[in-house]
């Protein structure tokens, strides 16, 4: 198939919304928000804390959560596949190629990059609020709250930015799902096995749709913080 | 309720019953990496006079209002609240700082966020916050997000959150450090109105002319050691530490005190 004939036939994929497409579609961002709200539900507070407390090893962690954050997907795949498999620790639960396989995989990429940029933003806005929240006998963990509610905007993008992640990774869902056809099948295995097909056409459609979400993603995280730095300076 | 007496908002001066003062610092010091900033001082507050602490940079004012406030714990030596180290005195203290942290909030929040922290119901909060607004003409500023109000605006909200709280002691670290005239003049109505309030106010300024228009006693300190505790007036009048008299007189040579003495004497002591 020619590659203007690809377009045309995957435009008309999108456009008709095609059952194949719109259940693959569908699976990828079931996985990718609860993989999402999993890891903000870890990441926010771990990201939140190491930003206020101090304690021995504080550096060790951070620099360990920073190096997390470019952690190969593939790796993580693996690693989850061996604690799933029947021989692993956790086989008998029988998860290996399910979606919650997949959830759990996109967790442990994602809650890194979350809790990391939430203990970024988070320490600058405690250096500004420490002494005065010190001052009105505020403990750290209720300054976790008044950080974490007053910094919601930068944490929506450090969310939405795990939510990218998740949503374009292929490596790890591959290895713990499988891509078994209207099981574990989503947007990034799909493209990877349409396209060793030759089926380019289902491969381009789920590509627009792919690209169409890294852009909403990015241009929401853009006009949430432009709003919030209107708002609330 | 009677709501003025709860809020303590009364334009005559008057005594309140001390919950916590006396404040007591004995053989304070306060180090960091081996350098002493603050050197072996003792003190005490008790009345609810406006007390300034004046001073060169550096000379620990900043310094001894955290301490006094528990922001940072002496290397050496006691603070203690009622004649002991009482733990729930911060619960009637309250601070302002030279650069006012404002949330990322409105001016209300602002205001509702340290009362509901201090477990005061919402129709209370309510009805402290709208009538601090009035005393501090923030009113039409209610909604308006913090961060977007003028420096003296922001500092006017820093002082009223901290009245807010009915403190028994208020410590001011610099706070017109940053305003024009007429904002600090604004402020400085404030400030008065709150040490009517009865309320004991411990404050730092490098402003010689507020010094004089609000103290009623001074503490003059230099490099972390209290040289001089007057009477407002004495101070102004005649300080008797040879340094305090040399700040009066803005002279700048800080680094030997042997300079500061007069010339017949440094030409005495050289044989001149």
């Amino acid at each position: 198939m020619e590659i203007g004939g690809a377009f045309a036939s995957a435009f008309a994929l999108v456009v008709n919304f095609e059952s194949d497409l719109v259940e693959i579609v569908s699976l990828s961002l079931q996985v990718s928000f609860l993989a999402v709200g999993f890891a903000s539900l870890i990441g926010l507070p771990i990201g939140a804390s190491l930003a206020i407390f101090k304690f021995p090893g504080r550096t060790f962690i951070i620099v360990i959560l920073n190096a997390m954050m470019g952690l190969p997907p593939v790796v993580i795949g693996l690693i989850v596949y061996l604690i799933l498999s029947r021989s692993g620790p956790l086989g008998t639960l029988g998860l290996l190629y399910s979606p919650t396989a997949m959830v759990i995989a996109q967790v442990c990429l994602i809650t890194p990059i979350i809790a990391a940029l939430t203990r970024q933003s988070t320490e600058d806005l405690w250096h500004e609020y420490s002494e005065h929240l010190r001052s009105l006998g505020i403990g750290p963990w209720q300054s976790v709250n008044t950080l974490l509610w007053d910094n919601r905007f930068s944490l929506i993008t450090a969310v939405l930015a795990g939510f990218g992640r998740a949503s374009a990774e292929v490596g790890a869902v591959m290895i713990v799902g499988g891509n078994i056809d209207h099981v574990t099948r989503v947007m990034t295995t799909a493209i990877a096995l349409e396209t060793s097909k030759g089926d380019l056409a289902l491969a381009l459609g789920l590509g627009i749709i792919l690209l169409a979400l890294a852009l909403s993603v990015n241009a929401a995280a853009f006009l949430i913080n432009e709003s919030a730095m209107k708002r609330y300076g | 309720m009677d709501n003025s007496e709860n809020l303590n908002l009364s334009k005559s001066a008057k005594v309140r019953t001390a919950r916590i003062l006396p404040l007591k610092l004995k053989d304070v010091s306060y180090e960091i990496e081996g350098m002493r900033l603050i050197k072996d001082l003792s003190v005490e507050f008790s009345s609810s006079s406006l007390t300034i602490l004046l001073g060169p940079n550096g000379a620990g004012k900043s310094l001894l209002l955290r301490l006094c406030h528990g922001l940072i714990e002496p290397s050496r030596g006691t603070v203690e609240w009622g004649g002991n180290e009482n733990a729930s005195a911060r619960r009637y203290q309250a601070m302002v700082f030279q650069r006012p942290v404002m949330l990322k909030r409105s001016v209300f929040a602002n205001l509702d966020h340290s009362l509901k922290h201090r477990g005061i119901k919402k129709a209370e909060r309510i009805y402290k916050i709208e009538e601090i607004l009035k005393h501090t003409g923030l009113t039409r500023l209610a909604n308006v997000p913090a961060r977007r109000l003028s420096v003296g605006e922001q500092q006017r909200l820093a002082v009223a959150r901290a009245w807010c709280l009915d403190p028994e002691v208020l410590f001011l670290d610099e706070p017109t450090a940053a305003l024009d005239p007429a904002a600090t003049h604004s402020l400085e109505k404030i400030i008065d109105e709150i040490k009517k309030a009865g309320t004991k106010i411990i404050m730092s300024t490098q402003d010689l002319g507020q010094a004089k228009r609000l103290a009623d006693e001074v503490l003059f300190l230099y490099r972390g050691r209290l040289l001089e505790r007057a009477d407002a007036n004495q101070f102004f009048d005649q300080p008797e530490n040879d340094l305090a008299q040399s700040f009066m007189r803005g002279e700048l040579l800080w680094w030997n005190r042997q300079e500061l003495k007069p010339p017949e004497e440094l030409n005495k002591r050289k044989g001149i």
